[in-house]
């Protein structure tokens, strides 16, 4: 039990950085917590994309010797791999997008309700 | 030049989109023409891919000549190519109708607007046109963020709701970047039809199932499926009138044919169907999407609201399609799409029409105006008529191949779903016909908003050219579809549906 707590670590942090930004989505009344905790929800995906790369002594990917390349065998199990690392990269430009577009939200709210606790801005509605 | 339609079905929006504010920053006046030009070229390549995938078979594009395993491809295949048509044509008659209501309710924000507009556009077509999984996500946020900032000026509490909006959908996304994920790991492919030859091998991985699981709540999310739906109704309510018909009618169409590709393409529908038992599941789902939605419509006093419990309603047809699993059903989900984006987008201009000439899209604004506003009310008829599945309109054809669906799969309970929405939507569309025909609102305790009343009996106040000629050409399409639908079906859908089934 304790063994596939300890090996599989990554997937554990991840999903507990997860929660942590799933319940202060949900339970936060404040709008700025509620963007944090999107924040670190979006971020512990990337972090389990990039662990998912990661191997044991690994090394970057670039090839040395790279215009005569042919001449050596590639082994793959020696470079981390590097698509996830592409793919989380246009991730985080997306989420900068959602975060920046988020925090406009928030200024247009607190410009028109004059607060940001989730429950005035409900009394206000009503 | 023919050979690159299916990418510049794309990429014209994007570019255009990107200079827009140029323009605007120039003159203001510039960017409607402009928008419009955008949209007419995209929608002439988007036939012209149509036309050849009918001819010659699926296409494929790979950008810069990378073979697709390791490079992103577009695959335009029968279901895509139409589901393109159908975005490009809704987005121009929507940007055509745009000039004058968005003058009036967002003053001053025309060049933002058309950027977004385009930006929108550009993520809904990426979405529909790409056989990447990846890519798909990328541009699923695209199309999200802009419809974020689209709703965000709208009257009222439209900044809330689309507050809200932006937290369901960004955990929708992120659920669906997770599937993505978990796919990589277990196959190390991004590919749609490169995962569709690896995944069977391992249909029995606890990974590949919570990889289902996630694309399908994500999914379920960005579609507003019943119990994820909370976001819709208050987000479209507020949007300006334009929006709403841009995004109401599109970003959930879009998301159902995405669905569509996931269940069908990327995964075999013998893994959905013996695997786990999701088709039984949505189906459920779908008969109570369709009751919620009819239910919670009927109480409704303001116009736009309805239209968004509608909407939900109509998202359980297609949802229901899509869980039957048998030819019929899928027949009807892929012409539902196409039926439902036409009478949404025709509801929502009708809206707008109403917003523009009376202010409000409160019911009792309806009052007098088939005497009033006859054209615009000529539309809603229609619409009405399609709703309620009357046969020479379009909704009737998409109904009967669900109910046939339906009955071979021996679901009665989604065929009850389906008779009972029709009846709602009947007493739905007559309460509208009574209030805007005789103009005596039965219910007391409603403001009299109205003004003038004595004149409007006689004299015709009619919306704007801009906004009655796309309604007009919707509703006429609404008829034509409807009269055309067998040569629709047996021409593209019929090659559209999944072949494995």
């Amino acid at each position: 039990m304790f063994e596939i707590i300890v090996s599989k670590y990554n997937y554990w942090m991840y999903i507990i950085l997860m929660m942590i930004g799933f319940y202060a989505m949900i339970s936060k009344k404040n709008l700025i917590k509620k963007i944090i905790g999107m924040n670190i929800f979006q971020t512990a995906i990337i972090l389990l994309f990039v662990s998912i790369a990661a191997k044991k002594g690994g090394t970057l990917p670039i090839l040395e010797h790279a215009h005569d390349s042919m001449e050596h065998a590639i082994e793959v199990a020696s470079y981390i791999n590097p698509l996830p690392h592409v793919l989380m990269l246009t991730a985080i430009v997306v989420m900068v997008a959602t975060l920046g577009v988020a925090l406009a939200v928030v200024i247009f709210i607190y410009r028109k309700y004059g607060t940001l606790e989730e429950d005035e801005i409900l009394d206000k509605i009503r | 030049m023919l050979d690159q339609a299916p990418i510049l079905t794309i990429i014209f929006p994007l570019i255009f989109a990107v200079i827009t504010p140029l323009l605007g920053w120039v003159k203001k006046e510039f960017c409607y023409p402009w928008v419009i030009a955008a949209l007419c070229l995209s929608s002439v390549c988007s036939i012209i891919t149509l036309e050849r995938v009918l001819c010659h078979g699926v296409i494929h594009y790979h950008f810069g000549n990378w073979s697709p395993p390791w490079g992103i491809e577009y695959v335009i295949d029968h279901l895509n190519s139409f589901v393109l048509v159908l975005v490009t044509s809704v987005s121009l008659l929507v940007a055509i109708s745009s000039k004058r209501s968005i003058e009036k309710e967002i003053p001053q924000k025309e060049v933002y607007f058309y950027t977004l507009f385009l930006l929108q556009v550009t993520g809904f077509l990426g979405i529909v046109a790409t056989g990447d999984i990846f890519n798909l996500y990328v541009f699923l946020e695209i199309a999200s963020l802009a419809g974020y900032a689209l709703i965000a000026v709208g009257e009222k509490h439209a900044s809330f709701a689309s507050f809200r909006y932006v937290v369901m959908g960004t955990i929708g996304a992120c659920f669906y970047l997770l599937g993505v994920g978990y796919l990589y790991m277990a196959t190390g492919s991004l590919n749609m039809a490169d995962l569709s030859k690896i995944l069977p091998e391992l249909y029995h991985s606890k990974v590949i199932l919570v990889a289902f699981i996630f694309f399908m709540v994500g999914l379920a999310i960005k579609m507003a499926i019943f119990p994820l739906h909370t976001w819709l109704p208050d987000a479209y309510t507020y949007a300006p009138s334009a929006t709403s018909a841009l995004v109401a009618p599109l970003m959930t169409k879009v998301s159902v044919y995405v669905m569509i590709r996931i269940i069908y393409t990327v995964f075999q529908p013998n893994f959905t169907m013996e695997m786990v038992p999701i088709n039984s599941i949505i189906s459920w789902v779908a008969v109570a999407a369709i009751l919620y939605g009819i239910i919670m419509a009927l109480g409704q006093k303001d116009l736009k609201r309805m239209f968004c419990y509608i909407l939900i309603a109509e998202m359980g047809y297609m949802l229901g399609g899509i869980g039957l699993a048998n030819k019929m059903g899928i027949t009807g989900a892929i012409l539902h799409i196409l039926n439902d984006a036409l009478m949404i987008t025709c509801l929502f201009l009708v809206a707008g029409a109403v917003v523009y000439k009376r202010g409000g899209h409160h019911i009792s604004q309806m009052k007098n105006n088939f005497k009033t506003m006859p054209f615009s009310m000529a539309a809603f008829a229609v619409v009405g008529l399609s709703l309620i599945g009357v046969p020479p309109t379009c909704g009737f054809f998409s109904k009967w191949y669900l109910i046939l669906g339906a009955i071979e799969a021996h679901h009665w309970a989604f065929l009850t779903a389906l008779i009972l929405s029709s009846a709602v939507n009947a007493i739905l569309f007559f309460k509208i016909v009574e209030i805007a025909y005789y103009g005596e609102e039965s219910s007391s305790g409603v403001p009299h908003v109205h003004v003038g009343t004595h004149h409007s009996h006689s004299t015709i106040d009619e919306a704007p050219a801009s906004i009655l000629i796309p309604l007009g050409i919707t509703a006429l399409a609404i008829l034509l579809v409807g009269i055309f639908s067998a040569k629709i079906v047996s021409g593209v859908i019929q090659y559209a549906v999944p072949p494995n089934l």
